[in-house]
This record gives C-alpha cells, sequence and structure tokens, in this order.
C-alpha cells in the first residue's frame, strides 16, 4: 500500500496559542478526591469503570503518536511530558485542554452532572494551576442542560475556563431548543462554545447504521460535525444568540466549502421553512463558527490546499491546535504546506485571540 | 388522482428552443411513478400481495401511513409545470414526459429511478414482490415504448440473496441499465449483507447505483433526528459519505475490481475532502483494514461515479471547477431529478467557461461509458 499523500509540514513560529490538546484523567482514582461523598460511594460499591470513550481506543495509532505515548499508562497524563511535548515542542504561549473523559455517555443525568464538576475541578487543581500557560474548556453534562447550566455558572468565575465544552453527537441535533440555555449562559460570560469530536454513542454514528471499523467511525466525525453545522444554523441558533461563538474542535475544514455550497442552495429553495435564518450560511459561518486546524484532511498537493483556503473565502475561520498527543501528523510539521505567511500569523495568533475574549485578560 | 388545489397549473412553459439547437445529454436521473398502482402495478403482482398492501400498506422503518415525517418544499417534491394535463402523478406520464422533458431538452438517455419501489418494506416478502412488480412496470410502461428510456433492477436489498436472484432473472434484457438501491439502508451499505446484491451486479456487468433517501431506521443524523427537512436535504450528502466510506472499507471494491457504483443525487463537491480524509485514516490504521490493496481515493478513481444534481452552488461559480478538477471529468454524470422541484437545468449548471469537450463528457459520454454495456 503506498503512502498516504498527505502534504508535507512546516516548522510553526513561536508563540502561538494551541486550541486543542488532551490533558486525560489517568485513572477514576484520580477523580475521587474532587467527587462528592455520594458519587465517591458509588464509584466504590458499584465499581464505576475508566470513562474513557470507544471514541479514542486508548492503544489505537490515532489516539496517540507514538513519541508522545509514556512508558506506561494513557497519553496526555503526564504534566511533564506535555509541558516538553506540547508545549516547549512548539513554542506554544498558551494552550486550551479540553478534557475527554465520556461523562457525556452516562444514562443519568445526576451522575453526569457529578461527573463533571469533578472533572473541571480536577483539570483546575491538577493542570491549571500547575502550569500557567494551560487554559480549559469547562465539561458539561448535556444530559441535563440545567445542570450544564450550573457547571457553567459554577466554573465561569475562574478566568481560566475560556469555552464551554460539548461533543458533537449528542442525543438531538445540537441546534435542538433543548440544548439552548446552555448557549444563552455562554453568551452571557463570553464564552464560546467548543463542539468537539466524539459522542454520547446514543445512536449510530453514521446516518446509515452502526459501522464495523474503527476508522469508519473517526471518518463519521467530520460528518456529524457537518450535520451538527447544518442544525446549529437551521434552528436559528445564530439568530438568537447573536455573540455566540461556536468552535468546530478536531472536526476537519476542508469539508467546508462543499459543505456550505450544497446548504446555501438548499436555503435558497427552502428558506420558507426557517424563516429566522435571513441570510446565506456562509456568511452565518464567517461570523460565529471557527474551525481547530487539526486533522487537516488536506489535499496531496500544496497548491490545491491554496485553492481550498480560496474556496473557504475568510482568512478568520482557522484556529492553530496540534490536538496533543493524538497522532495527526509527524514531527513538528503541525501546519500544512500552502499556508501564506500571513495566514500562519492570523491562524496562530490573531484568530485564537479574537475568539475566546479571556485569552487577552492577564490571569493571577 | 387530480392535483390539490394549490398544485393547479397556470401556466406550463413548453420548449422555447428547438432541440435540435442543444446539445444531446444523458440525464441519469429521471423518476417514472405509476398512473394508478392498481392498473399499472397491480397486474405485476400476486393476489397475495395486492390483498396485503390494501389491508396493511407498505409499512417501511417510518411512522407515517402517507407522506414524509419531514414534509417536503413542494407538493409531492415535484415542479409545479410537471402536472401531466390529463391528470395523475407527476412522472406518471411518458407522453407528456416526452413533450415536457425529454424532447425540449434533447434527453437522448434516460435512466429512470422508481423511487416507492418496495424498497425498504419491512415485510421481505412483500419487498421481494413489490420490487418485481415495478421492474415489470418499467418496462412496460415506460421501455418498451420510449428507446430513450433506460430502467432501473430495484432490488429489495435487505434480503441480499433475493436481490442476487431479482438481478440474475432481469439482467438479460437490456432495457436495465443499472441495479438501483436506496442510501438509508438498515446497516452501511458495504457490510457483508449486502454483498451477494455487488456480486451479481459485477458478475452482470450491470452497474449499481445507490440514490438518496429510504428509511433505514437509523436517525438522519449521529446526533438523532434533525427538525427540519432542509436539513433532511442536505443530510443526503453525509449519507452519501457515510455508504461510500463503509463500501470502500469493507473491501467491496477490493473484491469486486470491475463493479462500477453511481451514487445519485447526494451532490459531490464533498468527495475530494472525503477522500483526503480517509486516506490519512486508512494509512495510519491499516492494520485494522489489512484487507485493502490501495487507497480510497484509488478505489473511487477506479469505480464510482456521480450525479451531478443538485449541483452545489459556490459563489464564485468557478470555486466548482476546481472541485471537478479534482474529481475527474470523466467522473460526473448529468442529472436533472425529473420531475423534482429541486430539478438542475443543463443550459445553467456549468459556466460558460467550461470548454466543449468537457461539456461533452460531462453531459453525455461519461454516462454512454458507464452504460456502454447496454445501450
Amino acid at each position: 500500500m503506498p503512502g498516504s499523500g498527505q502534504a508535507g509540514g512546516s516548522r510553526v513560529p513561536a508563540g502561538g496559542i494551541d486550541c486543542d490538546i488532551h490533558p486525560a484523567v489517568p485513572s477514576i482514582k484520580a477523580l475521587l478526591p474532587y467527587l462528592s461523598d455520594h458519587w465517591r460511594d458509588m464509584v466504590e460499591q458499584r465499581g464505576v469503570h475508566e470513562l474513557d470513550s470507544v471514541a479514542y481506543p486508548n492503544n489505537a495509532p490515532l489516539t496517540a503518536r507514538p513519541d508522545w505515548r509514556p512508558a506506561s499508562g494513557k497519553a496526555g497524563t503526564s504534566l511533564e511530558m506535555l509541558r516538553t511535548q506540547a508545549l516547549d515542542g512548539f513554542g506554544t504561549s498558551l494552550a486550551i485542554c479540553n478534557c475527554l473523559y465520556g461523562v457525556q455517555l452516562f444514562f443519568s443525568e445526576d451522575m453526569a452532572a457529578g461527573f463533571a464538576r469533578a472533572v473541571n475541578d480536577w483539570m483546575a487543581r491538577e493542570w491549571l494551576d500547575r502550569e500557567p500557560r494551560l487554559r480549559a474548556s469547562i465539561v458539561i453534562s448535556p444530559q441535563s442542560p440545567e445542570a450544564a447550566v450550573e457547571e457553567i455558572e459554577r466554573c465561569a468565575a475562574d478566568r481560566r475556563f475560556v469555552q464551554v465544552l460539548m461533543l458533537a453527537m449528542d442525543e438531538m441535533p445540537l441546534g435542538r431548543r433543548r440544548y439552548w440555555p446552555i448557549y444563552e449562559a455562554a453568551e452571557r460570560h463570553g464564552l464560546p462554545v467548543g463542539i468537539h469530536a466524539g459522542g454520547a454513542y446514543k445512536h449510530p454514528v453514521t446516518p446509515v447504521g452502526w459501522p464495523n471499523y474503527y476508522t469508519e467511525d473517526y471518518a463519521a466525525q467530520a460528518l456529524a460535525f457537518q450535520q451538527t453545522l447544518t442544525s446549529l444554523i437551521c434552528e436559528g441558533v445564530f439568530a438568537k444568540f447573536p455573540a455566540l461563538r461556536v468552535v468546530m474542535i478536531e472536526s476537519g475544514f476542508t469539508w467546508l466549502p462543499a459543505h456550505l455550497w450544497r446548504l446555501g442552495k438548499y436555503w435558497k429553495g427552502l428558506r420558507m421553512e426557517i424563516p429566522w435564518v435571513d441570510r446565506p450560511p456562509v456568511e452565518i459561518v464567517r461570523e460565529h463558527v471557527r474551525f481547530t486546524l487539526q486533522p487537516v484532511d488536506g489535499p496531496p498537493h500544496p497548491e490545491q490546499l491554496e485553492r481550498l483556503i480560496d474556496h473557504m473565502r475568510s482568512d478568520e475561520l482557522l484556529l492553530f491546535s496540534t490536538d496533543y498527543p493524538h497522532w495527526q501528523f509527524d514531527g513538528d510539521a503541525a501546519l500544512p504546506e500552502g499556508l501564506s505567511p500571513d495566514l500562519v500569523r492570523k491562524i496562530m495568533v490573531d484568530n485564537p485571540r479574537a475568539t475566546y475574549a479571556r485569552l487577552t485578560e492577564t490571569v493571577q | 388522482m387530480t392535483a390539490p388545489m394549490d398544485t393547479q397549473v397556470l401556466d406550463r412553459p413548453t420548449a422555447r428552443r428547438p432541440a435540435q439547437t442543444r446539445i444531446a445529454i444523458a440525464d441519469c436521473d429521471i423518476h417514472p411513478s405509476p398512473k394508478s398502482i392498481e392498473k399499472e402495478v397491480f397486474p405485476f403482482l400476486d393476489k397475495r400481495w395486492q390483498h396485503h398492501m390494501q389491508t396493511y400498506g407498505s409499512l417501511p422503518r417510518h411512522g407515517y401511513q402517507n407522506g414524509p415525517a419531514y414534509p417536503k418544499g413542494q407538493p409531492d417534491a415535484a415542479r409545479r409545470d410537471a402536472y401531466p394535463p390529463n391528470g395523475g402523478r407527476p412522472g406518471s406520464d411518458l407522453e407528456f414526459m416526452r413533450e415536457h422533458h425529454l424532447d425540449p431538452l434533447n434527453v437522448q438517455l434516460g435512466i429512470l429511478n422508481p423511487l416507492r419501489s418496495g424498497q425498504g418494506m419491512q415485510n421481505l416478502d412483500f419487498a421481494i414482490a413489490y420490487c418485481r412488480a415495478i421492474n415489470e412496470w418499467q418496462v412496460a410502461e415506460w421501455t418498451s415504448k420510449e428507446p430513450r428510456l433506460k430502467a432501473s433492477i430495484v432490488v429489495p436489498y435487505e434480503d441480499g440473496a433475493a436481490s442476487a436472484r431479482e438481478i440474475e432473472r432481469c439482467a438479460g434484457n437490456r432495457d436495465y441499465a443499472q441495479v438501483l438501491l436506496l442510501s438509508r439502508t438498515a446497516d452501511p451499505a458495504g457490510q457483508r449483507r449486502y454483498w451477494p446484491i455487488y456480486e451479481a451486479a459485477a458478475a452482470a456487468g450491470l452497474p449499481v447505483a445507490i440514490h438518496a433517501f429510504g428509511y433505514g431506521g437509523s436517525p438522519v443524523s449521529g446526533s438523532g433526528w434533525p427538525s427540519y427537512y432542509i436539513e433532511e436535504m442536505v443530510g443526503h450528502s453525509q449519507c452519501s459519505q457515510a455508504l461510500l466510506t463503509s463500501m470502500i472499507l469493507e473491501g467491496v471494491f477490493e473484491r469486486l475490481p470491475t463493479l462500477k457504483l453511481v451514487l445519485v443525487e447526494s451532490g459531490f463537491a464533498w468527495l475530494p475532502p472525503l477522500a483526503w480524509r480517509l486516506d490519512k485514516l486508512a494509512t495510519r490504521m491499516h492494520d485494522e483494514t489489512p484487507h485493502l490493496s490501495m487507497l480510497p481515493s484509488e478505489y473511487i478513481r477506479r469505480q464510482v461515479w456521480l450525479t451531478t444534481q443538485p449541483m452545489e452552488e459556490p459563489e464564485p461559480r468557478k470555486h466548482l471547477l476546481d472541485t471537478i478538477d479534482w474529481i475527474g471529468w470523466d467522473r460526473l454524470l448529468f442529472a436533472t431529478d425529473y420531475p423534482h422541484w429541486d430539478f438542475d437545468d443543463p443550459q445553467f449548471v456549468l459556466p460558460p467557461k467550461v470548454g466543449e469537450e468537457q461539456r461533452q463528457k460531462f453531459f453525455m459520454d461519461n454516462a454512454r461509458a458507464v452504460y456502454a454495456d447496454r445501450l
């Protein structure tokens, strides 16, 4: 089998803002000090298992780059390694931590809320307190929008939390009104809503049923993002919350132009169904939606990527990310070839700062 | 059936220019309907199934007896001017289809894709019988009367073995140009329960077309059911991406290197980014699919074609030409989707700068190449 044909990359300039890294909960035991008495009892009495999601099987190649795996245990659990590899390794000035421990998969609203709270407290104590370059996303329980709003209110006071984190596949498409209290709270606190790859696994992960291979599952994440974007726009989330920003994280972005061409065409034909969408979807995306860089999912030739970037018709959509420790690229080639120096500067610094208001604050 | 009040036709524009001045085209997605199921389909259906249909209906994996839970954008999803003057559903009158569509657009090859054909019905025996009847009906009412039109072998795809038998039964008649499935199957289309279909099609030299729609039981998205018809329509692109991914990774194209797949009515601009993503993932995790000897993009380049409607519409339109360059000008088959409301007009689908050679491929030669064995 020949190589993947993926374009090679180039070294990143120092001082960038990495908008997607993944510190991992090493084991459910690490959360015990942060759980309430009740949930700590439940973990011990019922033998609650590790909450790692099948979205990232621990030993799958994509889940951690070989040189980013520790000698034992899960990748992303060592602050020392993360400092050396993810921060110093790319000259990163600030990095946003997105913890993927699977609290969103529980069927119990109460359990999900209890564990989300513990994950956020664990993040603040074990990572943010110990490394000033780190910021984090607020993990919430989408199973209960009410509890999610409470958790946003509780964490928003800590200015190191810079966004609200959801997963691409939940019980309902994320534009649905059920989730609007979450968006209202996020908007009120100036927090973007970050939507990360992964899901609650409450429906088949593809629109044509359960796939047989993990490769299909991961490939289908991009489809979930396409449909999530459709949902957010068509339901009128951005008409209702004009200051809301959404960041699609680890979504891929090369699908965006084609998707907007299709959505834009159907909007012309069917806008009577969704009259609150009063301008072309491409304009809504330009104002409200951003995408992290990795995985690039780019074409084999840099000049094709230049064409693709041209199709996006904006240099404000992309935010730098390494997706550490996921294996999206080799060496220090986090930036694909085919990006102009101006665009690189915007991706590395300007766009993240414009998206995350809290990143420009000095945090004590 | 008479048209409801709001579908009364006030103006039914006919050809403004004689067909001779227009390039001859192949239309690879035309939807015929029976004028009357009782009169046209029942003659090919066992009494038992006639009774079953009248008593229990068709029971798809879907809740309404009549009509979809996402009401369409137009009555019957049809163009307002496509109602035949003598009554009946749009697409049910051959004479009117000639006058209104085939002649004025100079359609020299038209591929019929019947949609309410028994596919996806939960009662498999009924699905088998009804698909067979629809196949007979297409020849009796359409292709035997109009040589420009070709039929599709509709198969009861949730039963792979029965589908293969139906393909074998029909394949000898060259009025059938392809095997037809709908995109929303019960499981992803690459899974082995469907392999007998692809094996039979490949053995008969028939392309397999997979048309958007159907009710397989899975929600339209991995996050469940969206609210709006526009989301369902846009979502057909994701369904096709998922089914193509499944067919590649399960090894359908690896096993059947002569199989031709035609994806119908789900757009095409999504294909290059999907191929880029799949190439990377299939390489990174080749140990999961060691049965693949080529990159996903290489199977696509060898064995996949797409119909054009609904053509994506970028601004500026020239961006679409990059996409077609990436897919290949030999891979797209022009289609109108007649008589449906989101019809694409061949006069306007391509920007003016596209040259004659590319137009010729796009509008005719690619289709002639895909269906060469049946013409």
